[in-house]
């Protein structure tokens, strides 16, 4: 479904990302793993074409999105989860949720968005500032869930989340995942990605060293986590 | 001092800050989503009095309709200096964006005095409000109130506008997280025109309302535009609400410190943004996370 080929890119004359490439099929919930600095939010900013400065190949259903503009993408499907969440403090929760336009099939009413996210009913006249980062995780998902996005691109979702909280994220993300969503993973929680995700790929100084299963990751997890830093 | 006096130096202060009000409303909408420093502005402003001045003379048509007309031909040639100049300069430093619209400034400056000369051209006063009001202990110019209803009216619309409606929405996300609302699908630069041309019609409307209160000429903005660029920071860059409230403030404040010295009261203004940077880097409504 998704197809990266190829893919570098620079911030002036660093090289941030070499010749990166990866698949993300139909239904699959794959990891971009690395530590920090790796280039894993890089990679996603490449894809939402919000990084210009790369070379490579993006492919969504064998479209090329090279021409297309990063509102183009989102409209093709890709939903953006960025790491500093993008939640806005001049929306409303509500306006967070009904700013982006609703496109595909699989959009969500806004009636079933604060089914699925109680809290964020309750909040909907508060500033989007007024969240904590539990709720903003959420609001942030939830939009891109609204607007039908096929693939999720999620930026390290459980950084800075309560050990609760990535536990409801982590269930969170398995019942989108049995509705037949399409997710790309960035992580530098190991213990995360393993519990949810059906291939990784490693990611270190700006290239994928490694490609490995569920079953892998799990019998090389010590030797993983020490190349993680953890 | 007597009472009538000092609520005359009141009104005068309202009036002069339904003018500030205004242009930095339109350059705090500009700032806002595009990120440029419309030093053009002020060039604008006296282009819409020009524009009413002209409808008049060679055509006849008087305050009234040349309230609405001049704004939206002004506005008009705003979005074409969008779409012809500024577009091209997105990519690149905002330094550029300003220098251009600086170039712009004096090219329309000059253009107008070429044709117009230096000299101010005096515009009537619309026959309706040429009284003056009883305001209990003095009376008041009639169209000097009109101009401070009016442009809280449209100060008001405006937030409105900005507050409650799609439209305003996606400005607000467009003016807070410009590269993240593209990645959420929508069309950014679709309604940058559009932005620019409604902040450049806000300043042709001041322009119509200074039109009866002062003389037309080629050099009217040159100075209000600097004095509007430190209300605009007084306000907090970018903050709508803020614009407006920092636009009345200083109106008034300037307006106080007349009666000491005619002469200072531009310094007021200038004073007020010192000590507001001092105070509260990001102005009075800035997020101060931003600063
Ligand atoms: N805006 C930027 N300007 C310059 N270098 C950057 C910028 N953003 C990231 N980098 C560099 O690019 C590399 C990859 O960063 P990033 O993609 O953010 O990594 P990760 O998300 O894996 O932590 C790092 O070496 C980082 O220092
Ligand atoms: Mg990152």
């Amino acid at each position: 479904m998704l197809e990266v080929r190829g893919l570098s890119a620079w911030y002036g004359q660093a090289q941030a990302l070499r010749d990166v490439g990866f698949d993300v099929r139909e239904g699959e919930l794959i990891t971009l793993v690395g530590r920090n600095g790796a280039g894993k939010s890089t990679t996603l900013r490449c894809l939402m074409g919000l990084h210009r400065h790369m070379e490579g190949r993006v492919t969504l259903d064998g479209r090329d999105l090279a021409a297309l503009p990063p509102h183009k993408r989102a409209r093709a499907g890709l939903g953006y989860v960025p790491d500093d969440r993008g939640i806005y403090a001049s929306l409303t929760v509500e306006e967070n949720l009904l700013l982006p336009p609703q496109i595909g099939p699989t959009r969500w009413p806004l009636d079933r968005v604060y089914r699925a996210f109680p809290v964020l009913r309750e909040r909907r006249a508060h500033s989007g500032a007024k969240l904590s980062g539990g709720e903003q995780q959420a609001l942030s998902i939830a939009r891109a869930l609204r607007m039908g996005a096929r693939v999720l691109l999620l930026d390290e979702p459980t950084e800075g989340l309560a050990p609760v909280l990535v536990r409801q994220l982590r269930e969170m993300l398995l019942d989108a995942k049995r509705e037949g969503l399409t997710m790309l993973l960035v992580e530098q929680n190991l213990r995360f990605a393993t519990a949810v995700a059906d291939r990784h790929y490693l990611l270190a100084q700006g290239t994928i060293v490694e490609t490995l299963d569920a079953t892998e990751i799990v019998a090389r997890e010590s030797e993983l986590l020490r190349h993680l830093g953890v | 001092m007597d009472l009538g006096y000092l609520s005359v130096l009141l009104f005068n202060g309202l009036v002069n800050g339904a003018f500030y009000a205004l242009l930095s409303l339109g350059l705090a909408i500009i700032f806002g989503v595009m990120r440029v420093v419309n030093f053009a502005h002020g060039a604008f402003y006296m282009l819409g009095a020009f524009a009413a001045y002209l409808l008049l003379q060679q055509a006849g048509i008087p305050f009234w309709p040349a309230l609405l007309i001049a704004p939206l031909a002004v506005g008009l040639g705003g979005a074409v200096c969008e779409r012809l100049l500024l577009r091209r300069l997105y990519t690149l430093d905002p330094l550029y964006s300003f220098l251009l619209t600086f170039g712009l400034t004096i090219f329309i400056q000059d253009a107008m005095r070429l044709r117009f000369g230096i000299q101010g051209q005096p515009y009537p006063l619309p026959g309706e409000l040429a009284s003056s009001v009883s305001l209990g202990l003095v009376s008041y110019p009639a169209y000097r109130l009109f101009v401070i209803a009016f442009s809280l009216a449209v100060c008001v619309a405006v937030w409105y506008v900005i507050e409650r409606t799609r439209l305003g929405m996606v400005v607000r996300a467009a003016t807070e997280r410009t590269e993240l609302t593209r990645a959420l699908g929508i069309d950014v630069d679709r309604w940058i025109t559009g932005v620019f041309a409604f902040g450049i019609a806000l300043a042709a409307l001041a322009g119509v309302l200074a039109a009866p209160m002062r003389n037309v000429s080629p050099l009217m903005g040159s100075e209000l535009i600097i004095l509007t660029f430190a209300v605009v920071v007084i306000g907090g860059l970018g903050s709508i609400a803020g614009a407006v409230a920092a636009g009345f403030l200083a109106g008034l404040l300037a307006s106080v410190g007349a009666i000491f010295d005619p002469a200072i009261e531009n310094v007021i203004v200038f004073a007020l943004m010192a000590v507001i940077l001092l105070v509260r880097p990001a102005g009075l409504f800035g997020s101060q996370e931003a600063a």
